[in-house]
């Protein structure tokens, strides 16, 4: 069990990894032949910058057009990214005093995860809009998440599992060197429905990820009459077409 | 009127609960071959139509980032579903931004996805038929690009993007739409959108001259493929005679020659308007964008400014450097193109024209964001110089100003209804019923601020509103441009209406200068 586990995480987390840089490689190889910023943008890269860290931290846009919608998400999001930084101990031998101390108020993350996740799902169910547009894999992404959580919820609070071996285990998986998993099934649900979110994670909406970042209406300067944009397949059109030229 | 129901005001603007498929249908006329292939497209289904489409597709996913993370990103969460003004209008929920994306992430998923080809009722995916390509062609031809939807999306997704996508593909399998080819076909054959010959602008534009000797005793120039100019002016040709357009075009007249800015239009590219945009085609923007670049080098002009057109700058501002530059020909120490409103401001600012606002007493005002100038440009050299600059023209033009409800002027204005290659007879019903936001607005501020008219800055605009306004119960000419203010309020030196302000009359006038 526990060598079926070890080799399921280690595949997961090479197809998330590889999958990941596949498509953020696609990405950056197709080009944006046209300034297409949505307006007002900013006029430097600088500018872009903060102009990205604001949907990628505080989602802007989103609260600008819908403040459950918002809540529930923003909710969700940065619990997730607590919980993430919490379950780094499990990977660090010596954990440092700033991970220690954010354990403290961390473990209550997956509480305000879990009722996010549930904000949004039920968004999903009752507003007739969100129905529409939903797909069945959009209920499921979000049902999986809810359970990963509880069986987390459900070890941390109720049924505690042993923690010192779990990181012996993890800790093991990076030098691929085997090490026996307490066999709680909280634990198993929990280790099993990860791995799956990691290997459809690639193939999924959830490259929403990446692609806040490659949206050229939000990630080109707002310059394109003082730097003139020429992308490759655009020059060479460009170069065809063999311009008329001043006499 | 028409076999459709003007919608009615909602008493509180509320989210539309909705209703399938009310807008199902044919969608606008198709284009005639004949129309297609001097633009390069087909002009029939071919009968491997669908490698075709799939083929198309394939190659705008590998052309567009845009394209290729917008089919990708999107995670269903609906916030752009009430954001869309023809969704508001029509109760249709494949108006909604995201289920138009749909429309074309479905088939993206069913072919280009490892999910959608093993599991597509998971994802949602769907075979490529017939009735997907007509669906298409329906709903992507009720979208005008106007880009709110992207405002409002978290992941940034621009649904116009997709849409002109779709057109670009339907045309590639023969399913272009009638009014915009035959528009670009126009262009191409006698070099405006409305096939006005040169002869006939000429003759306008004399016309224009003399009315403007008469009424204010100045002679105003209008010229045409006059060589030596300090600058070529690209209007969409509806400022040459529709109405309230040429009111505005009159309004920039009367700033240059103020100015001393001696200008001219060409008759090879007597228009700005560029639907090249519409139907998604790089290929037709740069030609299209090509003929300002040679006219600017025949008629050996130093600066290009640009009439009041919302596409057409954008397609100025964003696209032209990188479609036909660089224009190192011109004046550099001018922008490169130029709106006339940033003439116009700049001369305000300097303090370089008079203007009369007591003339524009009898307006109360508001303005309407055009789409394409406030989402996809700028004006000035700030963000948000494309809302400042026409406000602070209109303020510096009269004394009466309001603005509409915040959630529907700058940035998350709403469209007129008739943009994006819209504006056609055979789209009336959704040309109505996508103008209810703004009409709207408007309402409220005509009932709580006494405003008697709205002023734009778009041919598009303009047209729609012309239509649109009494079906709401609104005068038609209650829309008006921005430089017909302007040109109102304006006082010329040497003109009538100096002498008149100054309290001089003619006579004594003559009688001075007889001394
Ligand atoms: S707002 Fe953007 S991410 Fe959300 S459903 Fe609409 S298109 Fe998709
Ligand atoms: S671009 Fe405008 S018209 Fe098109 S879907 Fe978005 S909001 Fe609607």
């Amino acid at each position: 069990m526990s060598a079926f586990y070890a080799l399921l995480l280690t595949v997961a987390f090479l197809v998330l990894i590889i999958g990941l840089s596949k498509k953020i490689i696609q990405y950056s190889r197709v080009p944006a032949p046209l300034k297409i910023p949505v307006t007002p943008a900013p006029l430097t890269k600088g500018g872009v910058a903060v102009r990205l860290a604001k949907e990628a931290i505080l989602f802007a846009a989103l609260f600008r057009s819908n403040k459950w919608t918002w809540l529930f998400g923003w909710m969700f999001h940065m619990s997730l990214f607590i919980v993430l930084l919490n379950h780094l101990r499990f990977f660090i031998t010596d954990v440092p005093v700033l991970l220690v101390l954010l354990q403290n108020v961390g473990e209550y993350a997956a509480f305000t995860m879990f009722i996010g996740l549930t904000g949004l799902l039920v968004r999903r169910i009752f507003v007739a809009r969100v129905k529409y547009i939903s797909a069945p894999s959009d209920y499921l992404w979000l049902i999986l998440l809810m359970v990963i959580t509880l069986t987390g919820i459900v070890m941390r609070f109720i049924s505690h599992t042993d923690i010192i071996a779990i990181k012996e285990f993890s800790l093991g998986l990076m030098s691929f060197n085997w090490q026996d998993l307490p066999t709680d099934f909280p634990l198993m649900v929990h280790l099993f429905l990860v791995a799956i979110l990691m290997i459809l994670l690639p193939f999924s909406k959830l490259l929403h990820i990446p692609g806040l970042f490659f949206a050229p209406t939000r990630n080109q300067v707002d310059n394109p009459r003082e730097a003139r944009h020429i992308s490759s397949w655009a020059a060479e059109l460009d170069a065809e077409k063999n311009k008329v030229q001043p006499k | 009127m028409a076999d459709f129901e003007t919608p009615e005001f909602r008493e509180y603007p509320t989210i539309p609960l909705i209703k399938q498929d009310v807008m199902a249908g044919k969608g606008p006329f198709v284009s005639r071959a004949e129309f297609d292939t001097d633009l390069g497209y087909p002009g029939e289904l071919p009968e491997d139509w669908k490698e075709k489409t799939l083929e198309k597709m394939g190659d705008l996913l590998g052309r567009y980032r845009s394209l290729q993370v917008f089919m990708d990103s999107c995670i269903k969460c609906g916030a752009c579903t009430d954001k869309c003004h023809y969704f508001i209008g029509t109760n249709d929920p494949k108006n909604m931004p995201v289920a138009r994306q749909d429309l074309m992430r479905k088939v993206y998923r069913r072919y280009f996805t490892f999910a959608g080809k093993f599991f597509p009722k998971l994802v949602g995916a769907v075979d490529l038929t017939e009735d997907v390509l007509d669906e298409w062609y329906n709903y992507y031809h009720q979208c005008s690009e106007c880009r709110r939807c992207s405002v409002f999306c978290p992941m940034g997704i621009d649904t116009a993007e997709v849409t002109m996508a779709a057109r670009e593909i339907l045309a590639h399998v023969g399913k272009a739409q009638k009014y915009s080819n035959q528009i670009i076909q126009k262009v191409y054959k006698i070099g405006n959108n409305l096939g006005l010959p040169g002869k006939a602008l000429k003759g306008i534009l004399e016309d224009l001259e003399e009315e403007m000797e008469d009424e204010c005793g100045v002679p105003v120039k209008f010229n045409m493929d006059e060589v030596g100019c300090e600058a070529l002016l690209m209007t969409p040709s509806a400022d040459f005679f529709a109405e309230p357009h040429i009111d505005g075009l009159i309004g920039y007249g009367k700033v240059l020659h103020e100015l001393g800015i001696t200008w001219t239009v060409s008759s090879k590219a007597s228009e700005a308007a560029n639907f090249g945009l519409f139907i998604g085609s790089y290929d037709n923007i740069q030609k299209i964008s090509m003929r300002i670049r040679e006219a600017a080098i025949e008629l050996k002009v130093k600066r290009i400014i640009f009439g009041e057109c919302g596409h057409a700058w954008r397609v100025a501002y964003s696209f032209l450097n990188t479609l036909a530059g660089p224009f190192d020909f011109l004046d550099q120490s001018y922008p490169i193109p130029q709106h006339i409103l940033e003439v116009t401001y700049g001369a305000l600012q300097e303090g370089k024209l008079r203007m009369n606002k007591a003339e524009n007493d009898h307006l109360t005002m508001t303005f309407h964001d055009s789409c394409n100038v406030a989402r996809a440009s700028r004006m000035g050299d700030r963000p948000g110089g494309q809302f400042d600059i026409p406000r602070a023209v209109i303020e510096a033009s009269c004394n009466n100003y309001v603005d509409m409800d915040a959630d529907t002027i700058k940035d998350a204005t709403f469209c007129c209804g008739g943009g994006g290659g819209l504006l056609t007879d055979d789209l009336m019903e959704l040309r109505i019923k996508g103008a209810l936001p703004r009409m709207e607005a408007l309402k409220q501020v005509t009932e709580e601020s006494g405003v008697t008219n709205i002023a734009a800055i778009c041919a598009i605009c303009k047209s729609q509103f012309t239509k649109t306004l009494p079906y709401y119960g609104f005068e038609m000419d209650a829309i008006m441009s921005v430089h017909q203010l302007v040109s109102e309020a304006i006082v010329m030196t040497g003109s009538m209406q100096e002498k008149e302000l100054d309290g001089v009359d003619e006579e004594e006038a003559e009688s001075e200068s007889e001394d």
